[in-house]
């Protein structure tokens, strides 16, 4: 049982503010992606988790102790390295027992749990062969059986696939899910890669300024973001925002349209609406088409709408022209509100 | 078309040839301007004491050890040779002492000065040793250390050290701080951490540097002709006695000073190469 909570963490270097106050509990053998772009804090926060990091205030509790003033080995926890840290002068059968043999562990242990989980990362046939003689993706994976051997309660991973080329990241992130999900350890994960995320994850953590924006399942951050940030971050192309006025008391005005939405005393708040959820017709938001890219199953569509640029998802066999005016009809179900000012969904 | 494509073709293989043949002949050059000298030292010493100065030389030397077996039962050589190895390795052991740990520090650490720290470091070669020699004989009379192994290895390893602490530096810098950090993870204390990941990928510099302390000392003359009467180091003791010798004896000398620097950087070459992959930058 490793609960992990992080209460009231925040760390400076110097004058910068890196984390501000962050709050976030994940429960036993969960997955949770810490997700954001580069100097969020992500990586801060996941190496204070670790002990490499001492926070400015704040505490860590792994499985109901609390942690933030104990050394990382004291910690139970196993790390996976963004540039792998395979130690070169030792063979890969030495970097997988190297904790086992600091925890001395006897010799048929070591050899047991070290051909245990190179089978598991399918690395047994390079246990004799050092990291000068292995590739990337299979530095990777003596990274990983390392932490894994140590049969931890807690992983945590920092940007692990970064550094592999797409198509030996699609092929480890199917593989890493499998392994870590039948080891049945708690993990953190850090990437700025929002479909790894995606993919992963039980629950992602946005993070954006040294703060935690949401956390929740992938779907529910897809689909219900609850800032701007969030959903101006997460999707791919991003979800539209048009300026809303308000028509009446619980109607808004967007763009000429005027469509129910959240009672509120603003005058003014935004609309959202993510580019797939959209349909072309003969009703719905003026926009004139500017770009389209055709991607296969769908045609991207980039519009102006208001002055503003929108994005539309649509059937590839929709025929559409640059300088065309369509009418695109948003799902009622789907559209989201903000407040310009706080940023938080209404 | 294949008459085109081909006459740059030919021209690029012409331009390799040469760049070939020049590679080749620069390192015979530099070969030369290296191995000359010594060679020309090694032949003269093995040579019987005409020998030296006859022409033309022959290629082979006689193998005549009557200048070298009578420089090595020349009185006090023998003493001063010991003092040299003795003064050396003190020299090597302090100054790796001091300036590796003072190397791994300015690598992983953020302290307040420490830019100044790494340009004092450098500082102390600005001052002459001519300027220090005077007022170091004297405090090291007065202290006692005046005439002993252990008060020139001092002096030698203040020459030493900045060396010894700026390519530590590097190369410990050179040793990713995540290697460390997943040896903390993996249930390591600072030191064995240090002991078992940091020590074993830096060994071959440590040991190049450390070679380069030992011939720091084992070549320094000034300190140790001022600050040893009894107790001379051998180019103390060569630079007192072979001023006056005939040539085939300074050949002698030089030979038995030159030699053992050489042995001693041969013995340990194979840390001076990269090892595992990682070069000693």
């Amino acid at each position: 049982m490793a609960e992990i909570a992080i209460k009231g963490v925040a760390k400076r270097f110097g004058g910068f503010t890196a984390l501000h106050q962050v709050d976030l509990t994940i429960a036993d053998q969960e997955f949770m992606v810490l997700l954001g772009a580069s100097g969020c804090g992500k990586t801060t926060l996941l190496r204070i988790v670790a002990g490499l990091e001492t926070p400015s205030q704040g505490e860590v509790w792994i499985g109901g102790r609390r942690v933030d003033h104990l050394p990382p080995r004291e910690r139970g926890i196993a790390m996976v390295f963004q540039n792998y840290a395979v130690f070169p002068h030792l063979t890969v059968f030495e970097n997988i027992a190297f904790g086992l043999r600091m925890k001395k562990l006897p010799q048929a242990d070591v050899e047991r749990r070290v051909t245990r989980t190179a089978e598991l990362m399918h690395i047994e046939q390079l246990l004799k062969r050092y990291s000068g003689q292995l590739s990337g993706g299979q530095r990777q994976r003596v990274a990983v059986a390392r932490a894994l051997a140590m049969e931890p309660d807690v992983i945590l991973m920092d940007e692990p696939l970064s550094n592999l080329d797409a198509l030996l990241r699609l092929e480890m992130r199917a593989e890493l899910k499998g392994v870590l999900a039948a080891s049945k350890t708690t993990t953190i994960y850090v990437t700025h890669d929002q479909v790894e995320a995606m993919s992963l994850a039980d629950r992602i953590a946005v993070m954006h300024q040294g703060r935690i924006v949401q956390a929740a399942s992938p779907v529910e951050v897809y689909r219900n973001p609850a800032a701007r940030f969030v959903g101006s971050f997460i999707g791919n192309p991003p979800m539209n925002f048009i300026p809303a006025t308000k028509a009446a008391n619980g109607d808004w005005t967007v763009a000429g349209l005027t469509l129910p939405g959240p009672k509120s005393d603003k005058q003014r708040i935004e609309f959202a609406i993510r580019p797939e959820d959209v349909d072309a017709g003969s009703e719905g938001l003026h926009a004139t088409v500017r770009v389209i890219e055709p991607l296969g199953p769908h045609t991207l569509v980039t519009c102006d709408v208001e002055g503003g640029l929108f994005r539309a998802i649509l059937d590839s066999s929709a025929s559409v022209q640059v300088g065309d005016r369509l009418r695109l009809a948003p799902k009622p179900d789907r559209i989201r509100w903000f407040d310009p000012e706080t940023t938080n969904a209404l | 078309m294949s008459a085109v494509t081909q006459a740059p073709a030919a021209a690029t293989a012409d331009a390799r040839k040469a760049g070939d043949w020049l590679l080749i002949a620069t390192a015979i050059l530099l070969c030369a301007w290296v191995l000359l000298p010594i060679y020309l030292l090694i032949v003269n010493a093995l040579s019987s004491p005409d020998e030296v100065t006859a022409f033309p030389k022959h290629f082979f030397p006689s193998f005549d050890l009557g200048s070298l077996s009578f420089f090595i039962n020349f009185a006090g050589v023998a003493r001063a040779l010991w003092n040299s190895v003795l003064v050396a390795t003190l020299t090597m052991i302090l100054a790796i002492g001091f300036g590796a740990p003072a190397g791994y520090a300015l690598s992983r650490f953020d302290f307040p000065g420490k830019e100044s720290f790494r340009f004092l470091v450098l500082m102390t070669r600005a001052f002459p040793l001519p300027l220090l020699a005077l007022p170091l004989a004297v405090m090291f009379i007065r202290t006692g250390l005046d005439d002993t192994a252990i008060g020139l290895a001092l002096v030698h390893t203040t020459l030493a050290l900045p060396f010894a602490v700026l390519i530590t530096f590097s190369l410990f810098s050179g040793i990713p701080v995540e290697l460390e950090e997943a040896a903390w993870t993996l249930g390591c204390t600072r030191w064995h951490a240090f002991r078992k990941v940091v020590l074993p990928l830096a060994l071959p510099g440590i040991a190049a540097s450390a070679v380069f302390a030992f011939t720091i000392s084992w070549n320094e003359v000034f300190a140790a002709a001022v600050l040893t009467i009894e107790n001379r180091t051998l180019t103390a003791f060569l630079l007192q006695s072979l001023g006056e010798s005939p040539l085939y004896l300074k050949f002698a000398g030089g030979a038995a000073l030159v030699v053992p620097a050489l042995i001693f950087i041969f013995a340990v070459r194979k840390y001076l190469f990269a090892m595992w992959g990682i070069a000693n930058r």
